[in-house]
């Protein structure tokens, strides 16, 4: 079943590279109807699901390289199911949003000249569709994966057909971001390939996941393996100090690969923490909580101010990202069972809201030629839907109750302060300084006196409304009844706090401000 | 010259026994060469060209059938599987040729490789060999000769002596013959490199480097091998290895020769700091010639290199592993350092090599059952993708001949999208991106050292990989990412040459996906190691 689901987009984008020169039209259908058949089966499959059942279900395991002790292995457990889900439900919705993507010029502020230069296709269309169904094997694939040596060959594919979206569609310094954003994924995957290799060696001779979990590693080894995983999951998720490349890469992104960029891709790196760094050096990454929650604390304060100064539409939003991956990162290494569920669910919430955000940016942009703040103005008098949406989206990356967002949070929070009460304190500032960069942004763009050149600005399409439309639905959803989700992930979040040996403090206790 | 006086000088001669048919597939490759020049000299210069090619074809094809049958056959005869059977292999010639599994391995490689660039030197579509190579460049002889369609057809037994040189070089199992084997291997290499049809003195230069530091490391190598007949009494591998164990008083006989003679060997695989010749020479050979060396030469030098430290001098590791382990970093680093500041692609692609050597290097560091079978299968992996992209440079062209100028290879993408994305590909096989044969052979190199002991080395190698991914990387950009040039080369697909490119591409991709098979031939052939 998982191998179908990556073998299905793989094969597509085979395909579209074979049509013919000129049936850019065609190309679009096949990618959108293959992205939705995905979509679907997914979502067939995670009906299937049982919450109480065996942790990984739908697996497959065959031999690949017996040579090296690689299987072909695959499965999900809650937390990689919903990515999943994560993953086949907004390819549709980006391929659906970046329709004329690839047509047209889709980046930063440029003088009228340079736009004619830039409005013809960069490359073949078919190619920037095709890119997008490897993308999504890949993503499945990157989160199907239980051989610890099939993760790694997926998190380092992944970077491919992303690098070339980037450095073909992107914006006016787009090989700059695409070079740099390769290079840095790439170093932190070798670096995590050292680990990979010498986990190997530790162990029985396979990669499987279910095997080296099971492994005691001598306390100072596992430190260094639990390094080189979490340098690698720290650069793509990103942690601060390793974040610069994401605000160029998404900056100058295409709009439909900056929402894939941000909301799925980037989620390799937190996710990988969660199952990898936790569950395969349970100690060591006990030993390193204090660093990490310091850098996911500084992570949440820096990225929201550096993101109220932005000046540039699309990196505000990334800024924003930054922050809100170091709430993860918090939820996840606070070590208790709401903190990691929320994590989890903040993923996929971040996800949904990111994507809104960035295809709402997205299409301002395309409208006005700019991605300049100060571009804009008055918004909300000429095209009113578009407002709207851009407020719920907004109002849920600032995690506003009864949106997705304030239930991860929240979440978050809770898990933090029942073990660590000063960084759960000062994370929680982070909530304030997101009020202040969305509702400002806001502000500037949507309301006042309308500017000159927004005068003219249509509303959304049918089209746009239809890519986005079923986001802010699951954003409302998850917002008040996070139930189904929640169910399906904490079987896996239990499995890991077991697996890392912590028990959630008993709130009495709790009271009492004790620290392991 | 010593050989002969070595055999004269021996007492009791009497005639040596030779296994004609373990050692066929040279013989065979030997025999067309000097068919070859038979050729040159009885047939009408009409018909050379028609008569060298096919027989060049068949030579190669029927060695390579004949290593393929002799694998198989000495299987069947026991009754096991392929490599299964330790005591059947025994040295041949006397003892002076070891035809073991590892050596069939090898042979097998070169010979598929010497065919694939045969496909590049007997491409018509481009002329890459001058018509008349003793005409001075830019005078009234070479315009005549070119208006006259002359051409070498002499490249064709030249080239079958270099590979036969390449077929014993790391079947040697004595250290004379394995010096008569550099030798054979490198003369006409020396000669090839000065036949560029463009850019003749630049080619004629390269030729001139290249036999003047080979002729240097040749002395070197026979220096160390007088060494070690100093210390052992005898120059044959297996004599050598007891020595090593017995043996107290002459150690610095001993380790002066290993020094020399490895400065040889490593010169031949352009390890740093004896590098130098690479980039001069993959830049100004002809470069269906370039293709040639990158990809045999290598795959050969490093035959006999894993030979004599797996063999000869394996009780000796814990003297030579420190030196290794230093050239093997230094060779890595410099070579992905030195080749961020390239702008011409063949220079790139010689530092790249020279990087690749290294993280080779670690395989034979390894001395390991997983060492060896590691780096054959390595080997494999990268003559296919590096005789693809010489290809590749083969076809993109301008007035000048080949645009080897990376500044000229701006927007290759946009113009021929196909061609453009298959050496994207070749470079990312380079880096090591997975699902590329690059990847798949390094990770086996580095599991190998790994298990080896030699972490730290691999720590060293992913860090050069991050380097060498950067300028890979660069190339991309230029060809994908910038705009073209209004008088921006074409792409010139000639048929054979479109067919090299199709089998580096199918063999990257399939060593990268499905690298089972292979990885079990390279396994199989290092179970027994090699034969003493």
């Amino acid at each position: 079943m998982l191998t179908l689901l990556i073998a299905l987009p793989a094969l597509g984008a085979f395909g579209i590279t074979l049509l013919p020169r000129g049936r850019d039209e065609l190309a679009k259908q096949v990618a959108l109807g293959i992205s939705i058949v995905v979509a679907v089966l997914t979502i067939g499959m995670a009906l299937r699901f049982e919450p109480g059942g065996a942790r990984f279900q739908f697996t497959e395991s065959y031999w690949w390289i017996k040579q090296f002790g690689v299987h072909w292995a695959v499965g999900v457990d809650g937390v990689a199911l919903v990515l999943i889900a994560l993953s086949v439900i907004l390819m549709p919705l980006v391929i659906l949003a970046s329709w004329s993507e690839a047509d047209r010029f889709g980046g930063a502020e440029l003088p009228k000249a340079d736009l004619d230069k830039y409005a013809r296709p960069k490359r073949s269309v078919k190619t920037y569709f095709a890119l997008l169904l490897s993308l999504e094997a890949m993503m499945i694939g990157v989160f199907a994966a239980t051989d610890v040596f099939l993760f790694y060959v997926f998190f380092e594919a992944m970077l491919i057909p992303m690098y070339f979206i980037i450095g073909s569609f992107g914006g006016p310094q787009r090989s700059y971001a695409a070079v740099k954003f390769l290079l840095y994924s790439l170093f932190g995957g070798l670096i995590m390939l050292v680990a990979v290799i010498a986990l190997y060696s530790q162990g029985p001779g396979t990669f499987l996941f279910a095997e080296l979990s099971k492994l005691n590693l001598d306390p100072t080894t596992a430190k260094w393996l639990f390094l080189g995983f979490f340098i690698a999951f720290a650069i793509k998720a990103p942690l601060v100090p390793f974040h610069t490349w994401l605000p160029d890469a998404a900056g100058q992104a295409p709009t439909g690969a900056a929402v894939l960029l941000v909301g799925v891709l980037d989620k390799v790196g937190t996710y990988g923490m969660l199952r990898f760094c936790l569950e395969l050096f349970p100690s060591a990454a006990k030993w390193f909580t204090p660093v990490v929650i310091t850098l996911a604390v500084i992570g949440i304060i820096y990225g929201a101010v550096l993101a109220i100064g932005q000046v540039d539409l699309k990196r505000l939003v990334a800024y924003t990202s930054i922050s809100h991956f170091g709430f993860i990162a918090l939820g996840i290494f606070a070590m208790t069972s709401q903190g990691q569920s929320g994590a989890t669910l903040y993923m996929v919430n971040h996800g949904f809201s990111t994507a809104a955000l960035f295809l709402i940016v997205g299409f301002l942009i395309v409208r006005r030629g700019s991605a300049r703040i100060d571009a804009f103005g008055g918004v909300q008098k000429v095209a009113p839907v578009l407002a709207g949406t851009f407020l719920i989206a907004g109002l849920s990356g600032l995690a506003l109750p009864g949106l997705s967002s304030f239930v991860s949070e929240f979440l978050v929070l809770v898990g933090t302060f029942t073990r660590y009460r000063v960084p759960a304190v000062i994370a929680a500032v982070g909530i304030v300084l997101a009020a202040v960069y969305i509702l400002w942004m806001y502000q500037r763009t949507m309301n006042g006196p309308t500017a000159e050149p927004v005068k003219g600005m249509k509303d959304l399409s049918h089209r746009e409304l239809a890519a986005l439309a079923p986001i802010i639905a699951i954003i409302v959803a998850l917002g008040f009844y996070p139930k189904p989700v929640l169910d399906v992930i904490n079987p896996s979040v239990q499995h890991t706090m077991s697996r890392v040996q912590m028990k959630d403090p008993a709130p009495t206790v709790a009271e009492k401000g004790t620290r392991p | 010259m010593k050989g002969t006086a070595l055999v004269t000088a021996a007492p009791n001669f009497s005639a040596p026994h030779i296994e004609y048919g373990q050692l066929a597939p040279m013989l065979l490759v030997f025999g067309v060469a000097v068919l070859g020049v038979l050729i040159e000299a009885f047939v009408g210069r009409d018909w050379r060209r028609a008569v060298q090619v096919p027989l060049a074809y068949l030579g190669l094809g029927g060695a390579l059938a004949w290593t393929i049958y002799l694998g198989v056959d000495r299987a069947s005869i026991e009754g096991r599987t392929l490599w299964d059977h330790a005591p059947n292999f025994k040295a041949a010639a006397m003892g002076s040729v070891a035809v073991d599994a590892p050596t069939y391995f090898l042979q097998g490689t070169i010979l598929v490789f010497a065919l694939v660039s045969l496909l590049l030197i007997a491409e018509r579509g481009h002329d890459a060999f001058t018509p008349q190579a003793a005409a001075v460049p830019g005078s009234d002889a070479e315009q005549e000769s070119m208006a006259a369609g002359s051409e070498h057809t002499e490249v064709f037994p030249l080239m079958m002596f270099a590979v036969g040189g390449m077929l014993l070089f790391p079947a040697s199992n004595d250290l004379l013959t394995m010096f008569v084997a550099l030798e054979v291997l490198s003369l006409p290499l020396y000669l090839l490199c000065g036949l560029a049809r463009r850019r003749r003195l630049l080619s004629q230069e390269a030729a001139v480097k290249y036999f003047l530091l080979g002729a240097f490391s040749s002395a070197f190598f026979l220096y160390g091998v007088a060494l070690l007949y100093g210390f052992a009494g005898s120059v044959r591998l297996s004599d050598i290895a007891n020595e090593i164990g017995k043996q107290s008083g002459s150690e610095p006989l001993l380790l002066a020769g290993v020094a020399l003679l490895s400065v040889g060997l490593l010169f031949k695989l352009g390890a740093v700091p004896f590098h130098s010749w690479k980039p001069d020479v993959y830049q100004g050979a002809p470069t269906p010639i370039t293709a040639l060396m990158a990809s045999c030469t290598l795959v050969s030098a490093f035959g006999a290199i894993l030979r004599v430290f797996y063999v000869g001098l394996e009780n000796l590791r814990w003297d030579w592993r420190p030196m290794m382990w230093a050239v093997a970093i230094i060779t890595m680093v410099a070579g992905a350092v030195i080749a961020i500041t390239q702008t011409d692609v063949k220079r790139l692609l010689a530092y790249s090599s020279v990087a690749h050597a290294g993280f080779l290097l670690l395989g034979v560091i390894a001395t390991s059952k997983a060492g060896l079978s590691a780096t054959l299968f390595y080997l494999a992996a990268y003559g296919f993708t590096t005789i693809g992209a010489f290809a590749i440079v083969m076809m993109v062209r301008d007035s000048g001949g080949e645009a080897g100028h990376l500044s000229r290879w701006a927007g290759l993408g946009k113009r021929s999208p196909a061609i453009a994305g298959i050496f994207a590909f070749f470079l990312l096989a380079f880096a090591g991106i997975p699902l590329t044969s690059g990847f798949t052979g390094k990770f086996a190199v580095f599991q190998a050292a790994v298990e080896g002991g030699a972490t730290p080395l691999v720590i060293v190698g992913v860090l050069s990989s991050a380097i060498a991914a950067f300028f890979y990387v660069r190339v991309i950009v230029v060809m994908f990412f910038s705009d073209p040039e209004p008088d921006a080369p074409a792409v010139v697909v000639g048929r054979t040459a479109a067919t090299a490119v199709a089998l580096g591409l199918a063999a990257t991709v399939v060593l990268g996906v499905l690298p089972q098979p292979m990885l079990d031939l390279a396994g199989q052939a290092a179970t027994q190691l090699f034969v003493r």
